[in-house]
């Protein structure tokens, strides 16, 4: 047998900590199926309370940017300074702004 | 292979964006560039870590069916799982650098991958299991906490989430040895002679001195180490021995005591030829315990297969299932 049909696939577990805040990364595991990741992920990464909701997410499903493209992604807002509150000028004398 | 005149331009570039990261204290990213020895140093050093984990499962799991009480029972077992997730983490950490867990357990078992030198040591008493939560764990405490801040992202947020369980491990240690303190003349024997086999093998888990730690220079200089094994070591001794002392437990160290000058310990050196024969192979249980994980391993092999045929056969059920006139009637 081929070491990848040995190996279970990844998935990649995300945990909501409690209600209102996002769903966090928190680490990887392997499992045959998406049924026996979200118990593995129960096992491994909430024995605490540690959260309240569960996502595992196929590593292969995810598509990510890479670090060597970072200033070409991320330049277009790099210049965009209007986008922010702190460009525009008001007055002392105007509350609540 | 053809060269263009810009790769070493590249791979400079590339190295010098590293060691700016490194410099500002920040984090590399599994997505990074990162020198080839970077990555392997940190290979090497997480899945050490990972099968520490799960080996150390071994010596007090011994103690699962024997221990005294219902409560000690279910705390010893809360303890050895948490030593499995704890491995967990650290094989998750390490395949962000481009090795599998397949691969590594099996390094493991081949005996090509280390594990820490004091798991090669046998629990003879049931008081063992408290030396070891009380020692082991705070020494592991020691020296995982710095680990937290390493450079590579991944393994520090690993540390991070296995610190949060950690004190839970050295406090169930520590109040189990209270307990048999206050019981008969016996029991108090049975932890004196228990921290009396523990004490150096602990003091040894830092690594050698660090004269002869010749790899420890450049972990630091990378942000993947951020003390040396003697500093570490020293920290250890500082905040075990007012515990000792609370216990009532004497430290099997004549040249341990307080030194006003330095406002640190000064202690004995442990028998580094035994650690260095442990480390090669020869501690008193060394064979024992890689016997014990390969048959752990070979004897989860069925249930491996089990859920991977159930999951390839569900998938097959889905998929003819949404495929077909009915529609809908999935597997489960
Ligand atoms: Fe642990
Ligand atoms: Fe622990």
């Amino acid at each position: 047998m081929s070491a990848d049909r040995r190996e279970w696939p990844l998935y990649e577990v995300f945990v909501r900590g409690k209600r209102g805040l996002n769903h966090v990364h928190v680490g990887s595991l392997h499992a045959p199926d998406d049924a026996m990741a979200l118990r593995h992920a129960r096992d491994v990464y909430t024995r605490r309370n540690e959260g309240v909701s569960i996502w595992v997410v196929r590593t292969d499903a995810i598509t990510a940017s890479s670090p060597d493209e970072k200033d070409p992604l991320f330049a277009p807002n790099g210049d965009k300074v209007y986008r922010h509150p702190t460009f525009y000028e008001i007055p002392e004398n105007v509350p609540h702004m | 292979m053809t060269t263009t005149p810009a790769e070493p331009e590249l791979q400079e570039r590339l190295q010098a964006g590293f060691d700016a990261t490194i410099a500002r204290n920040d984090r590399i990213e599994p997505r990074d560039w990162m020198p080839d020895d970077y990555r392997r140093t940190l290979v090497r050093q997480i899945a050490q870590h990972a099968h520490s984990e799960i080996i150390g499962m071994q010596p007090e799991g011994a103690w699962i069916g024997r221990a005294p009480s219902l409560r000690r029972k279910a705390i010893l077992l809360a303890k050895v799982q948490d030593e499995a997730g704890h491995g967990l983490y650290l094989y998750s950490a390490c395949e962000t650098l481009g090795v599998s867990r397949i691969e590594l357990t099996e390094l493991l078992l081949a005996g090509r991958q280390k594990y820490s030198s004091i798991f090669n040591y046998p629990t003879l008493s049931y008081a063992d299991v408290g030396t070891i939560g009380w020692l082991v764990d705070g020494a592991a405490i020691c020296n995982q906490v710095p680990l937290c801040r390493t450079s590579y992202g991944p393994y520090g947020r690993a540390m991070i989430r296995i610190c949060k369980e950690e004190s839970f491990h050295q406090r169930q240690g520590y109040e189990l040895l209270m307990t048999m303190m206050r019981g008969t003349d016996a029991q108090r024997a049975m932890v004196q002679e228990s921290v009396d086999r523990f004490w150096w093998p602990s003091l040894m888990m830092f690594g050698p001195p660090d004269g002869e730690s010749p790899n420890s220079a450049r972990s630091m200089a990378w942000g993947v180490k951020r003390n040396s094994n003697d500093e570490l070591r020293q920290r250890f001794v500082d905040m075990t021995v007012p515990q000792a002392d609370a216990l009532g437990v004497t430290l099997p160290d004549p040249d341990l005591r307080w030194n006003e000058e330095r406002g640190h310990h000064d202690f004995g050196d442990p028998d580094w030829a035994e650690l260095a024969a442990v480390i090669r192979g020869d501690g008193p249980c060394n064979a024992e315990r890689l016997r014990h994980r390969r048959t752990a391993h070979e004897d989860g092999a069925w249930v491996r297969e089990a859920a991977s045929a159930f999951a390839s056969r569900s998938a097959e059920v889905a998929a003819s299932a949404s495929a077909g006139p009915s529609g809908g009637a999935g597997a489960r």
